[in-house]
């Protein structure tokens, strides 16, 4: 039954990766491409390059674009669903954790701690994506103005992403 | 027991829709949007509790964004915001890939949409760096927090342990730290 099967994998998929994004498409290659074979290597990195230009994280767009081409639209139901529950369990029952103790002396201080480490993350991920992304004046330039404008004006993130991306077409 | 008003399921769903919408490249790339939306405009969350939220979105399985719209749903509305806040985040890339799936196979190599991410990208940069200072100049306020982040700067840049690593060790800091603190409170006469 490929409805239950594509549930089934995805919810692995989900399951295994930690930290979202690219450490996801190891796990991802080694269930749907190795091991179920729904798609080639080939077809793989297409998927890979649609979810570079499409909006949302690359676990969901892959499920839901592996779940249509098995089963259609039901099927990307159920490959979307399969990916998703496992963080609504996991995290769900983590955030019943922090709700009912967010009170207690203890985990405030334990969250103390780790609020300036989730600031320092933050800051590496921008520091990891620039490297692979800012590679010449024109993107560094865009970079610049953008951390400016965030700073010092109340400009809407979104608005500044179209702007930078119709910036994008005229120039490339 | 707070001031700030309980959102509906509607406009919860309606913020994290938004916020799906723009998250390109994944991971903490929604960062900037998410701050905004929920933090700054409908000031649904305090900072603090943002970045709680942002600290247990990484200690789990799945995608940030979705983590993330599951702990500020739920922290909100309960159960109902759970469901409202994760079908907000994962409608925009659910349908966008379904048209795409169906009309476009060789969507990939659209000259358009390659230029305008091309746009994209080095904005998507900015903005998670100065999400990053924003929150740091609200987090980083004593010594604690910042020999701490000094010291998570320097471990990361070497050796780039995972999050799911870091946010369990952080938080032994801080509960060995008050134990500590609150034997020597009970140790010294006062």
């Amino acid at each position: 039954m490929i409805l239950l099967q594509l549930l089934v994998s995805f919810f692995t998929v989900g399951f295994f990766s930690y930290g979202g994004g690219y450490a996801m498409i190891p796990l991802i290659e080694r269930e749907i491409v190795q091991r179920q074979q729904w798609l080639s290597a080939r077809e793989f990195l297409d998927i890979l390059a649609i979810a570079e230009i499409t909006p949302g994280p690359i676990a969901i767009n892959s499920a839901t674009f592996v779940g249509y081409r098995m089963a259609g639209v039901l099927g990307a139901v159920m490959a979307t669903l399969g990916v998703v529950l496992p963080s609504l369990l996991v995290i769900g029952i983590l955030s019943f954790l922090y709700i009912k103790y967010q009170g207690a002396p203890w985990l405030k201080a334990a969250f103390a701690a780790i609020r300036p480490m989730v600031v320092v993350l933050i800051l590496m991920a921008a520091i990891n994506i620039g490297t692979r992304t800012i590679y010449d004046t024109y993107s560094a330039v865009v970079a610049a103005t953008a951390l400016i404008l965030m700073l010092k004006t109340r400009v809407n993130p979104i608005l500044l992403l179209v702007l930078s991306g119709v910036v994008g077409v005229v120039l490339f | 027991m707070d001031m700030r008003g309980s959102p509906s399921a509607a406009s919860l769903f309606a913020s994290f829709f938004r916020v799906g919408a723009f998250t390109f490249g994944g991971g903490v790339a929604m960062l900037p949007v998410i701050e905004r939306e929920i933090v700054e405009h409908k000031q649904w969350l305090s900072t603090e509790e943002f970045v709680d939220v942002l600290a247990i979105a990484q200690s789990g399985p799945g995608a940030i964004a979705i983590n993330t719209a599951i702990l500020t749903g739920h922290k909100l509305l309960g159960l109902r915001g759970v469901a409202a806040a994760t079908a907000g985040v994962v409608a925009p890339s659910f349908l966008i890939i379904l048209v795409i799936a169906a009309l476009l196979p060789q969507a990939g190599q659209s000259p358009i949409l390659n230029g305008f991410f091309m746009g994209v990208r080095p904005a998507v940069v900015a903005l998670i760096a100065a999400a990053a200072i924003k929150l740091g100049r609200k987090i980083l306020v004593d010594q604690f927090s910042i020999l701490l982040a000094g010291i998570t700067l320097a471990i990361s840049l070497l050796l780039n342990p995972h999050p799911a690593v870091l946010v369990p060790a952080a938080a032994l800091i801080g509960l060995g730290r008050f134990f500590y603190l609150r034997k020597r409170e009970q140790d010294s006469p006062s």
